[in-house]
């Protein structure tokens, strides 16, 4: 298969969704012209080929682009719309948190709001009010479906399937990973919501992340291979609504739980799969679940201080290690 | 408008807010019995001559309210059957039990989101103009929120993105004097809210918000022009919320004074004796309304009191429209 930029594999997917159906608009910050005028960014081009009408740049407003979305997309259009960092979407939390995930529900089921909020993550040494990844508290938030792609066939095949799901979806785009390249499928190949993928098969342990941790677990298992351990990675794809199987089947063969995510430890993602693991799994667990993730800290600028906030393999296969 | 039109549709402007009146007359009734409504009751008393806005829109437009929404619902049509189960929490309600008083949605009359969120309802209408205006049609949205709810930065968001790009969103701000237990004085330090539709590019007209002839027809001009594509616009109505923030507020921090100020303006009494004077209604004509919008509201409270409450696993359904996330 040939192989495509995480940033490009993204504007395939809007580029095809807005061929397909003139429903589908993209409204955010700086999307159309913008202040990141790179080729591997997955808006780069569009306004140019679509125009003014479906390509919306907007005020520096999010509460206002999180709104648009809802009242549009209960209005039978749509919206896709960008939120430019991951913790700008806290001012964008109430029309996701209390009316995207709710107002269905409000309604008695009359309502729905087929939405896709698109969401830049990462640390890129920007520091801790452009990097703070808050997957967790969008997945406490019922209503919400929550996708976070580790390569470029999944974040185009999940943004498909996200921009036509009816449900509301966010999705999480780590940054990092526009500039790395892998195979994907060229036209419309989707990826389920709600199904996780097996990256690496393994008999000794399960490593359970999303996201550009998932990429760090594959390091770690190659690393942990040469010392004879057999580590199975599993990729999430999304968070909401979560493969339980999966994860369930995989403990039940290998019987040993690492979880990992960049997101801080305390109440994040790790602590509801430990959690599962403990509820459904208690039988499989050769061992306590260990969980791989930032400390309680907010994201520090200094390299050497990133550094030793990021997960990373070295981390990732002590973790492993010391479970065996 | 011809005259005959205008007399028609002010005599339903009139049937309306008997309604509004009565339902909520009931509600109040209700929810001094100890325990027969559950939840807090927020209601619109005074304030009905908003029905005229609501009644300015065609069958098409769009309408976004907040939790004062009574007297916006039924002036559009809502059933009031439908209305008062879902105000008792039966399974009959508009939205079988979900919502309560606080965020009726009645996608039946185009009121497709409604929030408790204060300053929230301005955004939602914002999408929904989008989406007007982007789908190339002639409707427009109505927003209703409050003078409490202009204090939030949300309003300011969706006035000033309307404003950019020309959304056919008419923003109607009913300022009831009262944000919670603070005045008007205390959370705003201009006069009004009108004069911001300057700051976004739009018109803004402040309007006696007791008078339904003053409401009807600036909505009529400010809707035609949003209609055009002229962008959005911006009514104030200056009314007075009669049964404080909630049935269970006492009021205590209002001067009496001030009450009966505001209740020697009744916007029902004024309009119903203008409409005699000027012969549009004819003699026992306002009577009669009055006590068919009683019978209506009777009709709907013997429904409400029929209907079951909802089986308790009814509320795991309608989080998702996905039906394999279910």
């Amino acid at each position: 298969m040939r192989e495509v930029h995480t940033g490009v594999a993204i504007r395939e997917a809007l580029t095809l969704a807005m061929e397909m159906d003139d429903r589908v608009f993209l409204a955010g910050e700086g999307i159309g012209v913008s202040i990141h005028d790179n080729p591997l960014m997955p808006t780069y081009g569009l306004l140019e080929t679509f125009g003014r009408r479906r390509v919306k740049d907007t005020p520096v407003s999010e509460a206002a682009i999180a709104g648009l979305a809802v009242g549009a997309s209960t209005m039978g259009l749509l919206p896709v719309v960008e939120i430019m960092f991951f913790p700008f979407i806290t001012l964008a939390s109430d029309m996701l948190v209390n009316h995207a995930g709710k107002l269905r529900y409000l309604s008695g089921g009359k309502s729905s709001f087929p939405l896709t909020v698109r969401v830049k993550a990462g640390m890129f040494g920007a520091g801790c009010q452009h990097s703070h990844n808050l997957e967790a508290w969008l997945a406490h938030a019922p209503g919400l479906k929550l996708a976070f792609p580790s390569c470029p066939a999944d974040a185009k095949g999940l943004l498909l399937s996200a921009i036509f799901d009816p449900d509301p979806v966010i999705i999480v785009e780590d940054m990092g990973l526009y500039w790395m390249q892998g195979p994907a499928p060229e036209g419309d190949v989707r990826v389920p919501l709600g199904k996780a993928a097996v990256k690496r098969p393994g008999a000794d342990a399960t490593v359970v992340g999303y996201g550009r941790a998932v990429l760090a677990a594959l390091e770690a298992a190659s690393e942990l291979e040469a010392e004879g351990v057999s580590v199975e990675v599993i990729d999430l794809r999304s968070l909401v609504p979560l493969d339980r199987e999966t994860i369930l089947e995989s403990l039940s063969r290998t019987g040993r739980l690492v979880t990992v995510h960049d997101a801080t430890k305390f109440c994040g993602f790790g602590a509801e799969l430990a959690a599962i693991a403990a509820e459904e799994g208690f039988a499989s667990l050769k061992a306590p679940v260990v969980r791989v993730a930032g400390p309680d800290i907010p994201v520090p600028f200094s390299p050497p201080l990133q550094e030793f906030y990021m997960p990373n393999a070295q981390k990732i296969a002590a973790a492993v290690r010391s479970i065996l | 408008m011809t005259a005959k039109q205008d007399a028609t549709l002010r005599r339903t402007v009139l049937e309306k807010m008997y309604l509004a009146r009565a339902f909520e007359d009931c509600i109040s009734a209700l929810a001094a019995e100890q325990g027969r409504l559950p939840g807090m009751q927020i209601l619109a008393t005074g304030q009905e001559a908003a029905a005229a806005a609501a009644l300015a829109l065609g069958k098409d437009d769009v309408m976004v309210t907040n939790h004062r929404s009574h007297v916006h619902l039924l002036a559009r049509g809502a059933d009031p059957k439908t209305l008062l189960a879902e105000i008792m929490g039966k399974e009959s309600g508009v939205n079988h039990g979900k919502s309560g008083t606080l965020h009726l949605i009645v996608p039946e009359v185009n009121a497709l989101m409604t929030s408790t969120v204060v300053g929230a309802s301005p955004l939602l209408a914002l999408g929904a103009a989008f989406a007007q205006q982007y789908k190339e049609t002639n409707a427009l949205t109505m927003v209703f929120f409050g003078d409490g709810a202009a204090a939030e930065g949300s309003v300011h968001e969706a006035m000033n993105m309307a404003g950019v790009w020309k959304l056919p969103l008419l923003f109607v701000c009913e300022n009831n004097c009262w944000a919670g237990a603070q005045s008007f004085k205390e959370h705003c330090s201009a006069g009004n809210i009108a004069s911001r539709a300057s700051s976004y590019g739009m018109p803004g007209e402040l309007v006696n918000g007791n008078d339904p002839d003053d409401v009807l027809n600036t909505a009529l001009e400010l809707a035609s022009m949003c209609r055009d594509g002229r962008g959005p616009a911006l009514m104030e109505l200056t009314t007075y919320r009669m049964h404080g923030h909630g049935e269970y507020d006492k009021q205590h921090y209002v001067d009496p004074a001030e009450i009966e100020f505001w209740a020697e303006r009744d916007p029902i009494v004024m309009f119903s004796s203008r409409l005699e004077q000027e012969g549009v209604l004819g003699e026992g004509q306002a009577e009669a309304m009055r006590r068919e919008a009683a019978d209506k509201v009777a009709e709907a409270l013997k429904f409400a009191d029929e209907s079951p409450y909802p089986a308790p696993e009814a509320a795991l359904e309608h989080v998702w429209a996905s039906p394999e996330h279910i």
